[in-house]
C-alpha cells in the first residue's frame, strides 16, 4: 500500500468526524498560535530594546577623565580635568582613528536656572559640537542643531529638549524665542525629538549650547580648553573594540602615558547595559515559550486522547482491514498519518493566528510583535512531531489488534 | 485447493484448556461449491477463521492453493488473505463512509494495486454483482441485499482462489437471500471454489457438498449430497 493511499484514507477517516477532528486540532492550534505569538512579543521587544539602544549609543564610548590628588585626597574619576578640546579633535583623525565615525566633547552644567519671562526652570545644560547629535542619535523635531559656526562664533544659541522646551514655553512653538540661562539671554534654534531615558537620566530634560559658549560662558572655570567628557561613537557595533583601542593609544601618546597603569582617563561602553537589558528579555521570553509548551503538551494529549477513542470506536473497521489484507505496519501508518494530520493541520492553522495576531496586536497594545519565520517553520515542525508522538501509542494498539476479536466487536 | 490434514485448535483459558478443533481433516478441490454447517459451539467458527488464514492451527498442516499456511506469520497471513481469499461477512463490513466502488478497491490497495487499475476492476466487480449503476453510492443508500453484493464485488475482485462467506445470508430477508445465493451460485459455474459457512439448512442445501461439524470435527466426513 502506498503513502499516498494511506494518506487518503487517513483523510478519510478525519473527514468522517468532522467536528471531532476540528476540536482536536484546535487543542494543537492554540499551541501553536501561543508559541508563535510569544515568541514574536519575546523578539520584538528584544529588538525594540536593541533598536533603541543603539540609537542611544549601543556603539557609543565615553572617556571621563582620570582622578586628581588634591592634599592627599584622591578624587575619583572625572576629577581631573585631563581631557581638551585638542584630545577630542585628535579622536577624529579620519587616519589615527578610522573606526570611530563621531566625536562630541562635552561641557557640562548640571543645575544651570533658564527663564523665560515669568517661567523659569533647573535643569543641565550640555556644552557641546555639532556632531553630538549623531553621536547621541538624536533628531530635532523642530529648528536645527548647533552647526560648525555657532561653535567659532561662540554664539548664543540652543537647542532644547522635549521636556525642557514644554515646562518653558508650553504649547507654544519655542523656535526663534528667546530664554535666559544664568541671567545670559539665548536664542532656540530648535528642539530635539524624544528619546525617553538612559538608565540614570532624563534624556528629554536639557538645552544644548555651543561647547565654547559654555566654557567662556556659563560654566567657567580656569581652564576653558578642559572638556568633562568626550563621546565617541564606533562606526558600528562591531569596531566599538577597534575604536575603544585606537582611542587608547591617541590619548596614551597625547598624555604621554607609557604604560596602561598611569593612565588619567577611563573609558566605558554601554555593552553592559545591552547585555543586562538582552538577558531580563530571554529570561521572560523562555518563561512563556514554557507556557506555551505546556499547552502544546495539552494539545498533544488531546491528540491521543481521540485517536484512542477512534481506535475502540472503529474496532470492527480495523478488524475488516486486517482480513482484506492489511499489515499491522499499514494498520499503524493510517493511525500515524490521521494523528499527524491533525497535528499538522492544527499547526498550520496556529501559526496563521499567530501571525495574524501578531500583525494586529501592535496596533492595539504598544508592544512590537518580530515574526520569524525559522521559529514558525520550528512550530508546524514541533506540531507534526506531537502529532506523531502522540499517536505512536493508539497506532501501536490498533496496529496489535487480533482481526477475529476486532470484527467480532459491536 | 485446500487441504487441512489433522487440524486442532485449543484455545488456553486461565487454567483450562478448550479444544475447538479436535483433529480436523477435510479436502476441497478447485471449482467447488461447499457448505459447512454445524450448530453454535461446534467449532465451525473457528475452522472459517483458520481457513481464512485469520487464525493458525495449534497443530495439523493447512495447504492454500499449494501453500502451507499452518506456520506462517501474522505480515505472510495478512499477505494470503489479500491475494489467495475473498471474505464474504454476515454484516456485510463495508466502510461506510466509502462509496461502493472505493470500498471494492480497499483489498486492491492493500496489494499495491495502481489507482487507476484498482478503479477499472472494482467498477469490473461491481459490474459483476449488477451494481454497475451504482458504484458511487454509499452503503447507507442501499439496501441489504445490495450492501451484501458490494461485500460480494469486494471479495471478488482480487480473483481469489477461496471464496469464504461466513453466515452471508444470516442478516437478510428472504428475497435478498434468494438473491445473494444466486449469485454463489453464478461464482460457482463460473468455475470458482466457494466455501460458505451457515446453520440453515435452506442455504446450505444450495452447496454442491455439505461438510457437517460436531463437537471440533466432521461428523459427515466427505459425503456428497
Amino acid at each position: 500500500m502506498s503513502w499516498a493511499d494511506i494518506i487518503a484514507n487517513a483523510w478519510d477517516a478525519i473527514r468522517t468526524h468532522k467536528l471531532r477532528s476540528a476540536l482536536t486540532s484546535l487543542g494543537i492550534l492554540i499551541g501553536i498560535a501561543a508559541v508563535v505569538l510569544t515568541v514574536g512579543l519575546g523578539q520584538g521587544a528584544q529588538q525594540q530594546v536593541s533598536k533603541q539602544l543603539s540609537a542611544l549609543g549601543g556603539n557609543l564610548l565615553i572617556i571621563s577623565p582620570g582622578s586628581s590628588t588634591t592634599g592627599g585626597v584622591r578624587g575619583g574619576f572625572g576629577s581631573a580635568s585631563t581631557l581638551t578640546m585638542a584630545d577630542a579633535t585628535a579622536l577624529s583623525s579620519k587616519t589615527a582613528a578610522p573606526d570611530v565615525s563621531g566625536v562630541a566633547p562635552i561641557v557640562q552644567g548640571n543645575n544651570e536656572s533658564l527663564v523665560n519671562g515669568a517661567t523659569n526652570w533647573t535643569t543641565t545644560v550640555v556644552g557641546t559640537t555639532s556632531q553630538w547629535a549623531s553621536v547621541r542619535g538624536r533628531t530635532v523635531a523642530s529648528g536645527r542643531f548647533l552647526t560648525a559656526a555657532d561653535e567659532t562664533n561662540a554664539a548664543a544659541v540652543t537647542v532644547l529638549a522635549p521636556d525642557t522646551a514644554s515646562q518653558l514655553f508650553g504649547p507654544i512653538d519655542p523656535v526663534g524665542q528667546s530664554v535666559t540661562i544664568n541671567n545670559i539671554p539665548f536664542q532656540v534654534v530648535g528642539v530635539l525629538t524624544s528619546a525617553g531615558s538612559d538608565s540614570t537620566t532624563n534624556l528629554d530634560d536639557q538645552a544644548i549650547v555651543p561647547i565654547s559658549t559654555a566654557a567662556q560662558r556659563i560654566v567657567g572655570g580656569t581652564n576653558r580648553t578642559s572638556v568633562q567628557s568626550i563621546y565617541v561613537k564606533a562606526a558600528s557595533p562591531g569596531q566599538l573594540s577597534a575604536a575603544y583601542q585606537e582611542a587608547t593609544t591617541i590619548l596614551q601618546y597625547r598624555h604621554s602615558l607609557t604604560a596602561a597603569t598611569t593612565t588619567d582617563f577611563s573609558i566605558t561602553t554601554q555593552q553592559s547595559v545591552i547585555s543586562t537589558t538582552s538577558s531580563v528579555d530571554t529570561t521572560l521570553t523562555s518563561l512563556l515559550i514554557g507556557v506555551a509548551a505546556l499547552s502544546l503538551l495539552v494539545g498533544g494529549i488531546g491528540v491521543m486522547n481521540i485517536m484512542l477513542v477512534s481506535v475502540r470506536e472503529r474496532t470492527r473497521e480495523i478488524g475488516l482491514r486486517k482480513a482484506l489484507g492489511g499489515t499491522p505496519s499499514m494498520i499503524r501508518r493510517q493511525f500515524l498519518s490521521e494523528a499527524s494530520i491533525l497535528g499538522l493541520t492544527g499547526g498550520m492553522l496556529g501559526v496563521g493566528l499567530g501571525v495574524g495576531a501578531a500583525l494586529t496586536l501592535p496596533h492595539l497594545i504598544s508592544n512590537p510583535v518580530a515574526i520569524s519565520v525559522p521559529w514558525i517553520l520550528i512550530a508546524i515542525a514541533v506540531a507534526a512531531v506531537i502529532g506523531i508522538g502522540f499517536g505512536v501509542y493508539p497506532a501501536a494498539r490498533a496496529a496489535q489488534l487480533s482481526p477475529i476479536e476486532a470484527l467480532r466487536s459491536e | 485447493m485446500i487441504q487441512l490434514d489433522d487440524v486442532r485448535k485449543v484455545y488456553q483459558t486461565g487454567e483450562i484448556a478448550v479444544e475447538a478443533l479436535r483433529g480436523v481433516s477435510l479436502t476441497i478441490d478447485e471449482g467447488e461449491y461447499v457448505a459447512i454447517m454445524g450448530p453454535s459451539g461446534s467449532g465451525k467458527s473457528t475452522l472459517m477463521h483458520i481457513l481464512g488464514c485469520l487464525d493458525v492451527p495449534t497443530s495439523g498442516e493447512y495447504q492454500l492453493a499449494g501453500e502451507d499456511v499452518s506456520a506462517m506469520d501474522e505480515i505472510e497471513l495478512a499477505e494470503v488473505r489479500n491475494r489467495r481469499i475473498g471474505f464474504v461477512f454476515q454484516q456485510f463490513n463495508l466502510l461506510p463512509s466509502l462509496s461502493a466502488q472505493r470500498n471494492v478497491e480497499v483489498p486492491l490497495s492493500y496489494g499495491g494495486v495502481p489507482r487507476e487499475l484498482r478503479r477499472q476492476r472494482a467498477r469490473a466487480a461491481l459490474d459483476r454483482v449488477g451494481l454497475g449503476d451504482r458504484v458511487q453510492h454509499r452503503p447507507g443508500e442501499l439496501s441489504g441485499g445490495q450492501q451484501q453484493r458490494v461485500a460480494v464485488a469486494r471479495a471478488l475482485v482480487t480473483d481469489p482462489a477461496l471464496v469464504l462467506a461466513d453466515e452471508p445470508t444470516g442478516n437478510l430477508d428472504s428475497v435478498a437471500t434468494e438473491d445473494v445465493l444466486r449469485l454463489f451460485a453464478e461464482l460457482h459455474d463460473q468455475g470458482r471454489t466457494v466455501v460458505l459457512i451457515t446453520h440453515e439448512m435452506e442455504v446450505a442445501e444450495r452447496a454442491a457438498r455439505v461438510i457437517l461439524i460436531r463437537d471440533g470435527a466432521v461428523a459427515t466426513p466427505e459425503v456428497a449430497s
